[in-house]
């Protein structure tokens, strides 16, 4: 995917500027199979009923963290499950795409399940490379992802598709996020019984598709499941892991990256190397969890896949 | 490298005293910015290597090659790893949850 970065610097810029990165959700919208995202935000028009499928995705919660800038991942988290519950309308679930926790510690996972269950969602997870550092994830994979004992499984609602993989295990040196061979062919099995015309929505938490090889962010054998995906005429790919909003729109996929509950990163570039944004400027934090941020979310929602076609 | 890092060497020394049985001649690696610092260093057989996480993000220092005799376990910020590396030879690892974090260990 050569031209996997189509945004424009001024447009980018503006999605930074607004990096709405805590206590903040994405509304995704499926009406006549194209979905369609919205940011949250305190406009009481969101709330109102949409027509079609909805619903709601978090991400990136690290509940444990505790340092710059956010000395407390559960409070935004629990702000963000407070808008959830506030804007959700007639959501029929959320998505959360991983590193639930920071160091897959028992009691983080307590302390996660009940912060999510605040927001009144079933809540279907996928695993984030923080969530699966003992025991080989056994402890999440039991707990969250009870459909899939490894981490992936498939549903569906409302006559659209849901896959959830797990790309954050048996990385390998110098490598990007991995499907591995095995859950390549469960992917291929389980899509071989799909319409084409079936709208398919993939959850994973390490993008599909390469936002920056230098740190990593990107799936080394994402393009495989993306050409099993080829062949549907609606296909929306929700990642999370680079704690920042990424979109493009690439033939029938359309990609999309959300922010994190608890800490931004910097994007590809604009830093040495990845991790919190520590320097945020002092009482920032608390600005961005309130309506400033989301000022400039909806500046940028031209960029949103609002409106854009995916079918060929 | 390491001598660009005059802090971070006395705080690992002093992590190592406190968690790990010290030895004089132990050899630190720091893991700071998402990097193993010095990414590349030879030692004498016989030599242990300290690894110590600076970051806010777990890392862990894992066997590029099978069997993988070097495995950490998670490292969080402050944490860790000592190992005593015996026979001669070329080590080079990871970070299994940060897989472009890469580092060797030459031992002579």
């Amino acid at each position: 995917m050569p031209d996997s970065r189509k945004m424009t610097s001024s447009s980018r810029r503006g999605l930074l500027r607004c990096m709405a990165w805590a206590g903040c959700g994405v509304r995704w919208t499926v009406i006549g199979g194209v979905p369609t995202a919205r940011m949250l935000d305190g406009d009481a028009a969101m709330a109102t009923k949409p027509a079609g499928l909805s619903f709601m995705q978090i991400s990136d919660s690290h509940i444990g963290f505790a340092s710059q800038p956010n000395m407390d991942a559960s409070q935004t988290l629990a702000e963000a499950m407070a808008l959830v519950r506030a804007q959700k309308a007639d959501a029929a679930f959320m998505i959360h795409t991983g590193d639930v926790s920071q160091l897959s510690k028992p009691e983080q996972f307590d302390k996660a399940a009940a912060l999510v269950e605040a927001a009144g969602l079933e809540t279907h997870y996928v695993p984030g490379e923080h969530d699966v550092l003992v025991d080989d994830g056994k402890a999440f994979f039991a707990r969250f992802t009870p459909a899939g004992s490894r981490g992936w499984y498939a549903f569906d609602q409302a006559g659209v598709h849901f896959i959830a993989l797990n790309n954050v295990q048996d990385l390998k040196p110098g490598g990007l996020g991995n499907l591995g061979a095995a859950q390549l062919a469960w992917l291929k099995d389980d899509l071989s019984r799909r319409a084409d015309s079936q709208p398919i929505v993939v959850c994973a938490h390490v993008p599909l598709w390469t936002v920056s090889q230098e740190w990593g962010w990107g799936t080394d054998d994402g393009l495989q499941a993306l050409a099993l995906l080829r062949r549907f005429g609606s296909v929306t790919v929700l990642n999370g892991h680079i704690h920042q909003v990424m979109q493009k729109v690439e033939g029938n996929v359309a990609f999309h990256t959300a922010r994190s509950t608890a800490f931004p990163q910097p994007a590809p570039g604009t830093a040495a190397y990845p991790g919190p944004i520590k320097d945020l400027p002092p009482g920032r934090l608390r600005s961005t969890l309130g309506i400033t941020r989301i000022q400039a979310v909806r500046t940028s929602s031209p960029l949103a896949i609002i409106d854009t076609p995916l079918g060929a | 490298m390491r001598h660009s890092y005059p802090v971070i060497a006395s705080t690992c020394l002093f992590l190592v005293v406190m968690a790990l049985p010290a030895h004089a001649d132990d050899v630190a690696v720091d893991i700071k910015h998402f990097t193993f610092y010095p990414a590349s260093i030879t030692v004498p057989a016989g030599t242990r290597v300290v690894w110590t996480n600076h970051d806010d993000t777990p890392h862990t220092v894992v066997d590029a090659a099978e069997p993988k005799v070097i495995r950490s376990p998670p490292l969080d910020t402050g944490d860790s790893y000592a190992r005593l590396f015996a026979a001669p030879g070329i080590y080079d690892y990871f970070c299994s949850l940060h897989p472009h974090m890469q580092g060797t260990i030459v031992v002579e």
